[in-house]
């Protein structure tokens, strides 16, 4: 299959007019749920792109389509130039998920689940045992190692499934509002922490989230989502961007969640 | 010193039950006549008699050989049927039902069948052990293949792997428990089968050898023999325990119990 030309420039992910409906009734082929409606976007390589709307917004649907486990009805979904959904394969190793519960494997340790993904990817057993503990130990859970999941707290359990995710090296994290389940504290703790490791990396990452500070914290870029599945806000964010500037922006997200 | 202490009580708590079985039939066995209750003395050299000879212990060795390949061949089609039920639904429905029609067949109604259908013994054992504890195997891992986090498993499929990699890395962990505790309950089931068909349409075997001490009246051979198969259950059983027992290590234990 030939690439897509935006391959060649830093397009990172390219939603070209794409719509995804869902069929209600399967005995009835016009009743159709459109999750998403004719949306058109680019992600560049190194954004932090928020996803951020309410439930039943298409976030999810999106998400979905850029990890490959759904097709659109309509349009083309390009990741690095490919199809994700096609060329399902061909990702391995190039995009990780971060899930908003951390589903960690019970029967594994710690570094057991973080060398999870590299197993996928048939690396070396001594090279992977490495590569995991390099990621526990920067996400501070060194001396965790040997734990089950069943022994370690909410916070640590994210900690370790975000290890997992970039033991990969995957140039794409998606996010599946990851920090949610995680209280307040914690949370806020995880997200700066997640945020730095993201740009120290170098990584491209879309997470979805509902929460609009979540969204101001992490994300370089806000997309609002709207129903009925259109971009309703786009707006760009940098280290520059004032508080004023900020309060703003969350007072302008709110006003079109409102709507 | 708490540890040995805590042994020897579990031990204790373990054997009262058996010394007190023992102390009934022994005292039993002195007012009744020998053929009838046989002293404990009399019994334990008769057991002691088939482990040291290797004539009488061949037939222990063809009993137990009869069991683990019954089972294994049940248990591998087992899986192979509940993997095609899990992947194709119309075979679900197309299977389900024989197996459970099979599950109502009294074990004995297939020992007669196999008698008629086949020539070979050891075929015919095979086939019973194969026709008794299938439906269950498949049951039995259909359901712990259903039972997988719905969740872990997209985690997994989101890393791309190959059949073989989920495989290891998602499928075996995940059903093993389920796996074990069938062959726990099938392991019972076949050694009372198997006995059953041995002592019908065997030459060899711990049912062919009841079936002597039964033609020749003789009550200590019979218990020497049951026991052996009670052996080989309860060590096997101790064997699976103690694969648990490492392989589940990650449970969480509560330390209230319910």
């Amino acid at each position: 299959m030939t690439a897509d030309p935006s391959a060649v420039s830093n397009v990172e992910i390219k939603f070209d007019h794409v719509t995804k409906a869902f069929l209600r009734d399967s005995r009835n082929h016009e009743n159709v749920l459109r999750a998403v409606d004719d949306i058109s976007l680019e992600i560049h390589s190194g954004d932090i792109v928020a996803l951020l709307g309410k439930t039943g917004c298409g976030k999810s649907t999106m998400f979905n389509m850029i990890a490959g486990l759904l097709d659109p009805s309509e349009g083309n979904v390009r990741v690095a130039g490919r199809d994700p959904f096609r060329e399902f394969d061909w990702f391995r190793g190039k995009i990780a998920v971060v899930f908003q519960n951390d589903r960690l494997l019970p029967w594994r340790t710690a570094i057991g689940n973080v060398e999870l993904g590299l197993e996928m990817l048939d690396v070396p057993k001594e090279t992977r045992r490495d590569v995991a503990q390099h990621w526990l130990t920067k996400l501070g859970l060194n001396g965790h190692e040997k734990d089950y999941p069943h022994a370690l707290s909410g916070g640590m359990r994210q900690r370790v499934s975000i290890a997992r995710a970039f033991a990969t090296d995957a140039s794409l994290l998606l996010c599946d509002e990851p920090f949610s389940a995680l209280d307040e504290m914690t949370g806020q703790r995880l997200r700066e922490e997640f945020a730095n490791l993201v740009r120290e990396n170098k990584k491209t990452a879309v997470f979805i989230t509902h929460s609009i500070d979540e969204a101001l914290q992490l994300g370089d870029r806000i997309v609002v989502l709207k129903r009925p599945a259109k971009i309703a806000y786009e707006t760009r964010l940098g280290g520059g961007t004032s508080a004023e500037e900020r309060a703003n922006i969350r007072s302008r997200i709110r006003e079109v969640l409102a709507v | 010193m708490n540890g040995i202490e805590s042994f020897v009580r579990r031990a204790a708590m373990l054997a009262i039950p058996f010394v007190f079985l023992a102390v009934v039939w022994q005292a039993v066995s002195l007012v009744m006549p020998a053929f009838v209750f046989p002293s404990l003395d009399n019994i334990f050299n008769r057991t002691l008699s088939i482990l040291e000879s290797w004539r009488q212990f061949s037939d222990v060795l063809a009993t137990v050989s009869r069991i683990l390949g019954g089972l294994a061949g049940a248990f591998i089609l087992g899986a192979i049927f509940a993997s095609f039920m899990m992947r194709f639904r119309f075979l679900d429905k197309f299977i389900s039902p024989i197996l459970t029609f099979f599950q109502g067949i009294p074990a004995l109604s297939w020992v007669v069948f196999a008698i008629i259908w086949f020539r070979g013994t050891e075929f015919r054992i095979f086939f019973i052990m194969v026709a008794t504890t299938l439906p269950a195997f498949t049951f039995q891992i259909l359901d712990a293949l259903r039972g997988m986090q719905k969740d872990l498993i997209e985690m997994v499929q989101s890393f791309r792997p190959t059949r073989r990699k989920i495989l290891t890395a998602m499928i075996v962990p995940a059903i093993l428990p389920e796996i074990l505790t069938a062959w726990k309950v099938n392991l019972g089931n076949a050694s009372r089968v198997v006995v059953v068909a041995e002592l019908v349409g065997a030459t060899d075997g711990i049912g062919y050898q009841l079936m002597q001490q039964q033609q020749l009246f003789d009550m200590a051979g019979a218990l020497a023999w049951t026991l052996q198969i009670v052996f080989f259950v309860v060590v096997v059983q101790q064997i699976i325990s103690l694969i648990e027992t490492s392989v589940f290590r990650y449970r969480a234990i509560s330390e209230r119990t319910i």
